[in-house]
């Protein structure tokens, strides 16, 4: 059987990797968009690793709440991108400097 | 008899708020009916405490509280009458001259646009005064004192477009304040020493004040008493114009003549040396304060009279023998011869005020001209005024029989009798005073009366005798002028006349000493003559005649050998001078350096808004980390987190 | 009858009210608004009852019990005079913003009635928390009429005002929190009672003194208030002297002395310092300026140096007395402090009556420059009677209410120190010198120029704006008995608390 700990490992290489990602893409909004997706679904393994382990199935109910709720972020960050460059005519991270002081 | 001391101060008040607020509906003629009303009462009230004073045994008549200012912290502050032969006789004094000037106002400021304000202020004036003389207690003695102060800024300045009049009034109130300052200090002491601001319980607790000390600097002990009586007598110095403190009084001159003689010739200037008498239990018990009283006396006695030989203007020369003769008064006190301090004030208050009045007579006939060089030969086309300027002149210089002489010679030989320091030198001042008073007197005399006429033609014409509300002042003035000595000085200086209102030392009371020797008026009078300080009048009057009547060049010649004498005397000793850069250049230059160091560069500059500016800066730094890209601040959050998450597991 | 609270929410809905009135109707609201509140507050004064030290016309409601905050108010003899004096001046503001605010005066004139509801809540309040509350408040009304009716440099003046102030009573709310942790209770009357270590008075201390010191204002922290004073317009100008430099010296006395008297009789010397700079140095300093408000303002920091020395200075007296002696026995003592009292109501008089007057003139000719005057006397002899009169007053003379405070602290201090005294009194010259110079060059004299010669008198409005503030002047300085009576309990007890280690 597998062990805790080789889920566990997997989730923190998608959660690595995705924050990876946010930081080192300086070109698309969209991939910034999929590493938040990656980085939720690294928490959903963890839950359903502990969720199998302990047997609880809590843990299972909240990946199912997730997943909802990444759905729905996913419909917005999309609705905002698609305002985003209809207004910037750009999707491109590096001009997106706005919050600059 | 209550009722009479307290409707003495409020009819004169009642007369000011009257033509103060309601003068453009009273009217000018209204208005000095009601204001001579007014102090007219106060002096028939004044007589009637005067001759119920006189028909007591001189103790204390009346010493109660009007009202309650305040009381805090058990401390009393009160509004109190306290009635002697001190006080009735400074009350006598201040009301009839104030009634004398009142009427002659009239005459004199007849054209004046401001005639309802004037009188409102002099009958101001006349309530100040006898709150001040009548006080019981210290607060309400600085109360009158302030409100003269107030009062003769407000008539210096009546004339409020004239630079120079706007400019005595401040210089007054100013240099007035300096002395107040000392003054609210020495009643501070009082306070302190004695727990009370009642002049009886204050007077009573004073001899447990011997042996006080306070160090003034540390390890230097000074005797309380000697601390607090030189405070009260900075206090005299400002109001009674010693040096160095003088130098508002010949400025003064500026404001109308009428207050010229009320204010700084009779009544206010005088109120020091009335204060110092009043507070003989202190002062007597301090020899210090005493001979720093008499040499301070004796200076301004003999300095201040030659300045007036080099005087010009007609009241300049009068302003600047009144400081002499204050002079005189403060030798008196100096000497512990109050009474003879009071006696020359009462008599100075008439002649003075007369010589004033006369002035302003000579004035308003020459149009405002005040210059005595382009007087001379008056007496044929203003015979009242000279013949009255003549009482007042013989008067002054104390030719024996008028009433300065009595109380001239009666200070002369208090300090003669004096054994306290300094009153050798108080002895050679006076007399040398007595000749250079003579000398300036009859110089401005005969320069405005005698001599060459040296005015034009225009003014000839127009040139008469003064109308009767001025001239009959001047008569009034004049018979006090020469009678009044030799009728008071028997029970004034003799007969213990201020019973418990002045103090004095048995060891030092040189009045008491004179009073042995005295016979009667006539006796005083001969006895005058074997001493020297009539022949010194005499020689003062002589050698003016000589110089400015039958010989005019030698004065020129004087003035052009002895020009360094001619030009110190010019400069008044370069008081004003040192006053006007030093005091008010040096403090206007602190004050700037103060505001633009100290406050615009040091606090504002680097202080407060130099923290801004450091925030300033720190924060242009800063704000190079907000990179605007959302990664980075999600990488720092990041960071931020491993950091604490670190933190906290290696800790625990 | 919640009084207290009655005048506090009239004021403040009644400020509210005016907002929404409009500006045609709103300066008759105001007014009578204005007049019911000092109404109200008089019943302070007939119903006050001056034999006893305890808080009186009390109101308490939990407010946040859990915290230990209250609702709670009530007065005593320091607090009630300053209420009354609130609530006067308020009526004096009112009428003074009559004709010469058009710009939004429906906004204006909510201000100054909010702002005096809050500043009756500082006085009235007996919960530190609210007591808080109610001390920052007061800083946003202020804020709003520099920042939209000010001058030119009303920016740089409003944020310096607000970052001053704030910055100091930032450490008065630490302070307040841990002395309330401590003690379980916001009440102030339960800090009075609550022991605290040496070291703990010491940093307490500190924490008041900074936010007190900046809103009396005190030497060196004082730079706000002629900035604030010369970009406020004049009413603005009027309540900050008169009422809010109150509050740092009400908090003195409410707060630093009762609650941390070992620390105050340990650094008494630093306050007296300051207030001895504060004297003669921003004497010196009033006598630099060019600008009339400026000049007044430097004149009220001046003023206010008197209030902090006659508090300070009883430390000074009590130790001179030596063992054995009651403090509240002490004539002195007691003397200092009423003198620190009446010389605060005394100067919200005169410092308002100076301010208007500087009004009155600013609203004819635009300029608050003295070099642009001369001669007014000429063409306004009213006015010039009242500025005279007023100046009298600030320069202290006997018989206007200037005088009171300053004679009874000069003659207090004397016993703590001779030199104290001396410098104190040295106001008397300086005082004199800048206040009666600038009458001189503004009032005196001929006509200086065109501008000059075209002004007219005051009118009805002015003149019983500055009437009003005359007679009070001149009541209480021919009277102040009626004052001192009101507090002298309220202070005997102070001073015994005061006087009373902790340690």
């Amino acid at each position: 059987m597998i062990p805790l700990s080789h889920f566990l490992t997997l989730g923190a290489i998608l959660f690595t990797l995705s924050i990876a990602g946010i930081f080192l893409n300086r070109k698309n909004v969209i991939i910034i968009l999929m590493c938040i997706e990656l980085m939720l679904l690294a928490v959903n393994t963890n839950f359903i690793a502990f969720s199998y382990f302990l047997g609880d199935t809590a843990g299972q109910v909240f990946v199912f709440f997730i997943l909802t709720v990444a759905a729905a972020e996913a419909a917005i960050g999309l609705a905002i991108l698609v305002v985003l460059f209809r207004t910037r005519g750009t999707i491109n991270v590096s001009d997106l400097d706005q919050l600059q002081g | 008899m209550k009722l009479v001391y307290i409707l003495t101060p409020l009819a004169p008040l009642f007369g000011a708020i009257a033509a103060g607020f309601f003068g453009k509906k009273l009217g000018r003629v209204n208005s000095h009916r009601v204001t001579i009303a007014g102090v007219a009462i106060a002096f028939l009230l004044s007589l009637v405490a005067l001759s119920k004073s006189l028909s007591g045994d001189g103790s204390v008549m009346f010493n109660e509280t009007i009202y309650t200012w305040m009381v805090s912290g058990g401390i009393k502050f009160e509004v109190g009458f306290l009635i002697d032969r001190l006080t009735v006789v400074m009350m006598t004094v201040v009301t009839s001259v104030s009634l004398m000037v009142h009427i002659y106002t009239i005459g004199y400021m007849h054209d004046d646009p401001g005639y309802q304000r004037f009188f409102s202020y002099i009958s101001l004036f006349t309530f100040a005064m006898l709150m001040l003389v009548m006080a019981n207690n210290f607060m309400q003695l600085f109360f009158g004192w302030e409100a003269v102060g107030l009062v003769s800024y407000l008539l210096i300045g009546f004339w409020y477009k004239k630079p120079t009049a706007i400019f005595a009034n401040l210089k007054a109130f100013l240099v007035n304040r300096v002395g107040d300052f000392g003054f609210l200090l020495g009643i501070a002491a009082v306070l302190m020493y004695t727990g009370t601001l009642n002049y009886s319980e204050a007077f009573a607790a004073a001899p447990s004040m011997v042996g006080t000390t306070i160090e003034l600097i540390p390890g230097v002990a000074w005797s309380a008493l000697t601390v607090t009586c030189i405070c009260l007598f900075i206090g005299a110095m400002g109001k009674s114009a010693q040096i160095p403190l003088h130098v508002w009084l010949p400025d003064s001159m500026e404001g109308p003549t009428p207050i010229s003689a009320l204010i700084h010739a009779a009544t206010m200037v005088t109120a020091g040396i009335f204060m110092v008498a009043r507070m003989s239990p202190f002062f007597e018990l301090s020899t210090t304060a005493l001979t720093f009283v008499i040499v301070i006396g004796s200076l301004t006695a003999l300095l201040m009279g030659l300045v007036g030989i080099v005087q010009n203007d007609i009241k300049r020369v009068v302003a600047y023998s009144t400081l002499s003769q204050l002079g005189y008064m403060t030798v008196a006190l100096g000497a512990s011869a109050y009474g003879a301090a009071i006696f020359h004030l009462m008599t100075h208050a008439f002649f003075k005020a007369l010589l004033f009045l006369a002035a302003g007579s000579v004035i308003i006939g020459m149009h405002h001209e005040q210059d005595i060089r382009k007087m001379g030969g008056l007496k044929k086309y203003m015979p009242i005024t000279y013949w009255t300027s003549l009482i007042g002149t013989l008067a002054l210089i104390g030719f024996p029989g008028f009433s300065g002489f009595f109380s001239k010679d009666a200070i002369i030989e208090a300090v003669h009798y004096s054994e306290i320091p300094g009153a050798g030198f108080a002895y050679i001042c006076v007399l040398l005073g007595v000749f250079i008073t003579s000398f300036y007197s009859f110089r401005m005399f005969f320069l405005v009366f005698h001599g060459k006429e040296r005015f034009d033609d225009h003014t000839r014409e127009h040139l008469h005798e003064s109308p009767k509300v001025v001239t009959w002042p001047l008569i009034l003035l004049a018979i006090p002028s020469v009678i009044l000595g030799a009728l008071t000085i028997g029970g004034m200086l003799f007969g213990g006349f201020f019973g418990d209102a002045i103090q004095v030392d048995p060891a030092r009371d040189v009045l008491a000493k004179i009073g042995k020797d005295y016979h009667g008026v006539v006796a005083f009078v001969l006895h005058g003559f074997k001493v020297p300080a009539v022949y010194l009048a005499l020689a003062g009057a002589v050698s003016a005649w000589f110089i400015y009547l039958h010989k005019p060049s030698i004065a020129d010649w004087f003035a052009d050998k002895f020009s360094f004498v001619h030009r110190i005397l010019d400069n008044k000793y370069g008081f004003d001078d040192f006053n006007q850069k030093v005091f008010a250049g040096g403090s206007l230059l602190l004050a700037n350096k103060l505001w633009t160091v100290g406050d615009v560069k040091l606090i504002d500059g680097i202080m407060v808004n130099g923290t801004a500016n450091k925030v300033g800066l720190l924060s242009t730094v800063v704000r190079k980390l907000g990179s605007g890209y959302l990664y980075n601040y999600a990488f720092a959050m990041i960071v931020g987190l491993l950091a604490m998450l670190s933190i906290f597991i290696f800790t625990t | 009858m919640p009084i207290l609270s009655l005048i506090i929410w009239l004021s403040i809905f009644g400020g509210l009210l005016t907002l929404f009135v409009g500006d045609q109707r709103c300066r008759m609201l105001a007014l009578v608004i204005s007049i019911i509140a000092f109404v109200l507050s008089l019943a302070l004064y007939f119903g006050f009852d001056s034999s006893t030290a305890e808080m009186q016309f009390v109101e308490h409601m939990a407010w946040l019990p859990s915290f230990g905050i209250n609702y709670s108010l009530g007065v005593d003899g320091i607090s009630a005079p300053l209420i009354i004096l609130t609530t006067f001046i308020n009526i004096i503001v009112v009428i003074s913003a009559w004709e010469v605010i058009q710009d939004k005066p429906a906004l204006y004139l909510a201000s100054f009635l909010i702002m005096t509801g809050f500043m009756v809540g500082v006085f009235a309040a007996t919960d530190s928390i609210l007591f808080y509350i109610f001390f920052e408040a007061t800083l946003l009304p202020m804020f709003l009429i520099i920042g939209i009716w000010g001058g030119p440099r009303r920016v740089y003046a409003t944020i310096k005002f607000f970052l001053y102030t704030f910055l100091g009573s930032v450490f008065m709310l630490v302070a307040l929190i841990y002395m309330g942790s401590k003690a379980d209770t916001f009440s102030i009357l339960a800090l009075h009672d609550l022991a605290l270590s040496a070291k703990a008075q010491t940093f307490i201390f500190f924490a008041f003194f900074v936010a007190f010191a900046v809103k009396i204002p005190m030497w060196p922290v004082h730079t706000w208030l002629p900035d604030a004073h010369v970009e406020a317009p004049t009413a603005g100008s009027a309540v900050l002297a008169a009422i809010m430099l109150k509050m740092g010296g009400y908090g003195f006395l409410r707060f630093s002395m009762p609650i941390v008297p070992d620390a105050s009789a340990q650094l008494a010397w630093l306050v007296i310092l300051f207030s001895l700079i504060a004297v003669v140095y921003i004497g010196f300093v009033a006598l630099a300026q060019s600008d009339m408000k400026k000049l007044i303002a430097y004149s009220s920091i001046s003023h206010m140096g008197f209030v902090t020395l006659g508090m300070f200075v009883i430390f000074g007296i009590v130790a001179n007395a030596g063992e054995g002696a009651v403090a509240s026995q002490d004539s002195h003592v007691v003397m200092a402090l009423e003198g620190a009292m009446v010389q605060m109501i005394s100067h919200g008089f005169i410092s308002a009556a100076m301010f208007l007057s500087v009004g009155v003139l600013y609203d004819r000719m635009h300029s608050r420059q003295i070099a642009d005057y001369g001669g007014v006397v000429n063409t306004m002899p009213l006015f010039a009677a009242f500025m005279v009169f007023f100046a009298m007053a600030n320069a202290g003379l006997p018989g206007t209410s200037g005088f009171v405070g300053e004679f009874m602290v000069i003659l207090a201090t004397f016993k703590a120190n001779f030199w104290y005294a001396f410098l104190a009194a040295s106001t008397l010259i300086l005082g004199a010198a800048y206040t009666l110079w600038m009458v001189k060059r503004v009032i005196f004299g001929d006509v200086a120029n065109d501008n000059v010669a075209q002004l007219t008198d005051i009118n009805k409005r002015e003149k019983i704006m500055l009437g009003l503030l005359a007679a009070m002047v001149l009541f209480f300085g021919l009277w102040p008995q009626p004052l001192v009576d009101m507090m002298h309990v309220t202070i005997e007890n102070l001073v015994q608390h005061v006087t009373t280690s902790k340690l």
